[in-house]
């Protein structure tokens, strides 16, 4: 199990609110049984619509790792397909003003942080970004830290994904599955569960 | 923090422990698949030599891919195909029960599991869909999921995570001829915002959610998403217990009156605590339409669409793209805008009391030329239902075109889309752009009589008008 404590390279900025998960990666490329080869349509439709305007076309931002977005960021559908299209682009993590939960939930299981930050300070990160795009950028877990050049600030993460960056246990899964006497004990408050049609 | 809550008991009762991480570990009791979130799952559980540990917890159905028109195997489209393959071998392999195409039980996953009597009060009910939110209609805590924690659930029934805040949606009195569940919860929306439901659980509670039916509540609670709310709940009564007697898998015998012993005890206390109360007053909601790409850019049908000046400051950014991208322009009325395409169906507005109120305002009228229009039973039940009450013949005499269940063009995975800049009236849950299968195509979402009345008049109308006459 890996250990997420820091997070450093470049960063693409994204501007907009409410950008939502049919965005991040349309409909039409769920009808898949694998995740890979998803991180080419990221942004397919709006990649489209500004035509290489976008930060995911720009070639200033080609190696960037570090997604800088504002408000709701991936509001809408539960489709682990976005996460994963940004993940498989590059993005390693993402700071935001604020991130729509089961997306968030959805980049936790997969060992993505997504930061939180005051508007002000992921605007400013956002101007920084568009101005020198390669600038060398940092996400610290530990110490809930952003730094960008020269600049540097405080970001949040709710103290349990944190904890589960740091210590490397951001897969769940076998932890979930090795609890099974614990699980099958929980079962037995439930009453129905004997009602026995399922 | 909020105690004595249907929320607070239910979590309770399904924690199996704390994490390391000072996360829960929650039991599922219910735990529904389809064929677009599902296959990377079982792929991940093999990879790492997992089985499923409660097969029997896990049902699931086929809805998203499925063509609406010809549904012969194999489907024209290899890539849906190849999908509907994977769910079947995968339920096969790990002894699921799958409600398949012509079982007469398929449908919309969030149609057939509450038809099933599969959802139940007091349930915590996971699926890899956001609009699970739907089964908190019966008083369960209902939540979507990703595929990573698709493969937890299927690995040890449970799942990580860390308690929501609750607050308590109050709406009292009843609604106005013309007003439906879709208009509440629109109305919800549109005052609290798309992410004022972010880190809580909706309690719908007060006289006009007493007063609906299951399949009004089930409305609402669908849409707590929209609004960022990850669940959304309704108290159980004697409404919820009359709709789930005799289903198939509801309690039966002697277990019928200990179940409703037991879901009577995990209702709210009525001095519960909440994070935070709202309250609205029912006479305030009109027949309500979005005219943007959030389902909280919406309107009143007789209303303007709102300057930047009338809109708080940080609304104005995303009003901005919404203004380009739908080419409506501030200040005009909505009410006359030219539609091109009318769906009727999806698990916000795809069952059988959507069906007939549409088929109402339908009936003896004709679709206006130049609109197609639409309705997709949201499952076989629902179909079969409607045809036994003659509302496919309502709305074919009327122009529509009658259809086979699935989501359809809710998400338009299938083969039914939006073409480039179409504009729809649409009974489904999210006007996003490009939601409806063209990147350029523009959705207005409303409730299913205001689409058939949108139809009929080839814009945007008001459907009380149509009552009337
Ligand atoms: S009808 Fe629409 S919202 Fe509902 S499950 Fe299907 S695609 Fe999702």
């Amino acid at each position: 199990m890996s250990e997420v404590k820091t997070v450093s390279g470049n960063g693409i900025p994204l501007v907009g609110n409410d950008i939502d998960t049919d965005r991040i990666i349309p409909a039409r490329f769920l009808r898949c049984v694998t995740f890979d080869g998803l991180g080419k349509y990221a942004f397919e439709d709006d990649r489209k619509a500004l035509t290489g305007k976008h930060p995911f076309d720009q070639p200033q931002y080609q190696n960037a790792n570090i997604l800088v977005v504002n408000r709701n960021f991936g509001c809408g559908s539960s489709r682990e397909h976005a996460p994963q299209a940004l993940a498989k682009w590059g993005i390693q993590a993402l700071i935001g003003e604020s991130f729509a939960e089961i997306f968030f939930g959805n980049c936790v299981a997969m060992g993505i942080p997504c930061i939180t930050a005051d508007t002000a300070i992921v605007q400013e990160l956002q101007v920084m970004l568009t101005d020198n795009p390669q600038v060398n950028i940092t996400i610290d877990l530990q110490n809930m830290k952003v730094e960008c050049g020269d600049f540097s600030a405080s970001v949040n993460m709710g103290e349990g994904a944190k904890n589960m960056f740091i210590s490397g246990t951001w897969d769940a899964c076998g932890q979930l599955v090795a609890n099974a006497p614990k699980i099958q004990q929980t079962t037995a408050k439930l009453p129905y569960m004997n009602w026995g049609y399922l | 923090m909020s105690k004595g809550t249907l929320f607070d008991k239910v979590w309770d009762l399904h924690t199996v422990g704390m994490l390391a991480s000072g996360q829960t570990q929650l039991f599922i009791g219910l735990h529904l698949i389809h064929e677009v979130t599902s296959p990377q799952a079982f792929a991940m559980l093999k990879e790492r030599g997992l089985k499923v540990m409660f097969p029997q917890r896990t049902v699931a159905t086929v809805d998203h891919i499925v063509p609406t028109e010809n549904q012969a195997r194999p489907f024209v489209d290899t890539l849906a195909e190849e999908m509907m393959q994977a769910l079947e071998n995968n339920c096969q392999e790990h002894n699921i029960t799958f409600y398949n195409i012509g079982t007469g039980n398929q449908g919309i996953v969030h149609v057939i599991a509450p038809e099933l009597g599969l959802t139940q009060p007091g349930m915590t009910i996971a699926c890899g869909d956001s609009h699970t939110s739907t089964h908190g209609a019966f008083g369960s805590i209902a939540f979507g999921i990703g595929t990573s924690q698709v493969r937890d659930v299927l690995a040890s029934q449970t799942l990580a995570l860390s308690k929501l805040k609750v607050r308590k949606i109050e709406v009292n009195g009843s609604l106005n001829p013309g007003v439906y569940a879709k208009d509440v919860v629109l109305h919800i929306i549109r005052t609290l915002g798309v992410k004022g439901g972010v880190g809580y659980a909706y309690e719908f509670a007060g006289t006009t959610f007493e007063q609906m039916n299951m399949e009004e509540r089930m409305t609402v609670c669908n849409m707590s998403i929209e609004g960022g709310a990850r669940c959304g709940y309704v108290n159980p009564d004697q409404v919820t217990y009359e709709y789930l007697k005799d289903k198939n898998f509801a309690p039966k015998g002697e277990h019928w009156q200990q179940a409703v012993n037991w879901w009577n005890s995990i209702r709210s206390d009525t001095d519960a605590i909440y994070d935070d109360v709202v309250v609205f007053d029912a006479k305030d909601i009109a027949p309500t339409v979005t005219w943007g790409i959030t389902p909280g850019q919406g309107i009143g049908v007789n209303q303007t669409v709102p300057l930047p000046s009338e809109l708080p400051a940080d609304e104005r950014l995303i009003a901005e793209e919404a203004y380009s991208y739908m080419d409506l322009a501030p200040g005009n009325p909505i009410k006359g805008t030219k539609i091109d395409v009318c769906f009727i169906g999806s698990c916000t507005n795809g069952r059988i009391s959507d069906l007939r109120e549409a088929a109402k305002i339908a009936q003896g009228h004709q679709v206006a030329s130049g609109v197609k229009a639409f309705v997709v039973p949201g499952s076989e039940r629902v179909k079969k239902q409607a045809e036994a009450e003659g509302l496919d013949k309502i709305f074919q005499a009327a122009g529509f075109e009658w259809r086979e269940p699935g989501c359809s063009m809710c998400l338009a995975m299938n083969p039914d889309k939006l073409q480039g800049r179409q504009i729809s009236a649409s009974s489904s849950n999210r006007n996003f752009k490009g939601r409806q299968g063209s990147a350029s195509g523009r959705t207005l979402l409303m409730s299913p009589a205001m689409v058939a009345a949108a139809a009929i008049q080839g814009t945007v109308a008001d459907v009380r008008e149509l009552i009337k006459s």
